[in-house]
């Protein structure tokens, strides 16, 4: 009875065969509609921080470091991977790939660093319709913007022209310590 | 040099204490998924272990809240010494999106040293794999810094607006 039930048990296993991926060894492609790291488009981005501001995670962060030039700045170690900038991206300069072997020993390693050639407009100045309904978050986030690359913070500071006065206090932001710490 | 470490020091066996320091559990699904049969990291010798004091690897899991620090630390204090922090997912990794919130310290990286980062919300198992491969010098690594620049003459084109500025003759009509 006893070697009944293990031979019965051997036949079950047989039946499957052996299910274990050889994964780290062969490749294993995501499934249809993965989100997995986005990509952004140099060629065809417009600057207009968009993303920026629907960014749950507030991963992507813009500073004007004059007139002509805006660097955003992409920190992918806090991306939630949920495809709000490509869905907003009014030019589809972001695209979600179906990279998910990010892991790396280095927090810079899942930076994307984007330097743009802006023009200012004349008619508005730098802006975007946000969708936001709210009228003093529609004020916030105009214009030339401020945030610190280095800390990795968004700063609700913007100005109407470019000031490089605003740049330099910035420069040295530090994000407040906090109990427990 | 961590992966030679690994080599020399866990010939055999890595035994994983999973750590969750106030993750959604998700993390902690997709951790659990590694272990089943599809996935079987007993192959690399990967063992769940119920002790910290059994463990070489911490896998943490979650963006450490305020009440668990203490404990995350006491749990990482009492891994013997050659021990390897994995973050897994975006909150150990880098906060999540309550990086920046009042009870949260902002990542695990800001309780105990992480030396693995395995970024995704959740990672899918096969990232986490990777990310122990890697650890382990399996595979090599693929994410890399990205940076692009639009590849466009900025002063000459500030020249070329000036220019048109001054010949359209209604800019000068708006000054006055």
């Amino acid at each position: 009875m006893w070697l009944m039930s293990k031979i019965k048990q051997v036949l079950l296993v047989l039946k499957p065969g052996v299910v274990t991926l050889k994964y780290p060894f062969e490749p294993r492609p995501a499934p249809k509609d993965f989100r997995g790291a986005p990509a952004w488009d140099h060629t065809k981005c417009v600057g207009c921080g968009g993303c920026a501001d629907h960014c749950p995670a507030r991963t992507i962060m813009v500073r004007d470091i004059c007139q002509d030039i805006r660097v955003l700045l992409y920190d992918g170690s806090r991306c939630m991977y949920c495809g709000r900038c490509a869905d907003v991206c009014p030019e589809d300069a972001i695209a979600m790939t179906e990279q998910f072997e990010l892991a790396t020993n280095d927090r810079e390693d899942i930076t994307q660093n984007l330097e743009l050639f802006m023009l200012t407009c004349r008619r508005c100045g730098r802006c975007y319709d946000m969708e936001i309904t709210n009228l003093i978050d529609r004020l916030d986030l105009k214009g030339f913007r401020y945030d610190s690359l280095q800390a990795r913070t968004v700063l609700r500071r913007t100005s109407e022209q470019f000031e490089p006065r605003i740049l330099r206090d910035t420069e040295s932001f530090k994000r407040p310590q906090k109990l427990g710490e | 040099m961590l992966a030679k470490l690994s080599k020399k020091f866990f010939p055999k066996s890595l035994w994983v204490y999973h750590c969750n320091s106030g993750a959604c559990n998700g993390c902690d699904i997709e951790i659990l998924n590694v272990l089943t049969p599809y996935y079987d990291v007993e192959r690399f010798g990967i063992r769940l272990v119920g002790s910290p004091r059994h463990a070489d690897v911490m896998l943490l899991s979650g963006s450490v809240t305020r009440p668990t620090l203490p404990l995350v630390r006491r749990a990482h204090a009492a891994i013997p010494a050659p021990k390897i922090v994995f973050g897994i997912g975006s909150c150990a990794v880098g906060g999540g999106c309550w990086f920046d919130t009042y009870n949260v310290t902002g990542g695990g990286a800001q309780a105990v040293p992480v030396d693995f980062y395995v970024p995704g919300c959740p990672p899918r198992p096969e990232a986490i794999i990777y990310g122990v491969a890697l650890a382990l010098g399996l595979v090599d690594k693929k994410a890399a810094p990205v940076e692009l620049k639009q590849v466009e003459f900025p002063i000459d084109a500030y020249e070329r607006s000036k220019a048109w500025e001054d010949r359209n003759v209604i800019y000068q009509l708006l000054k006055d």
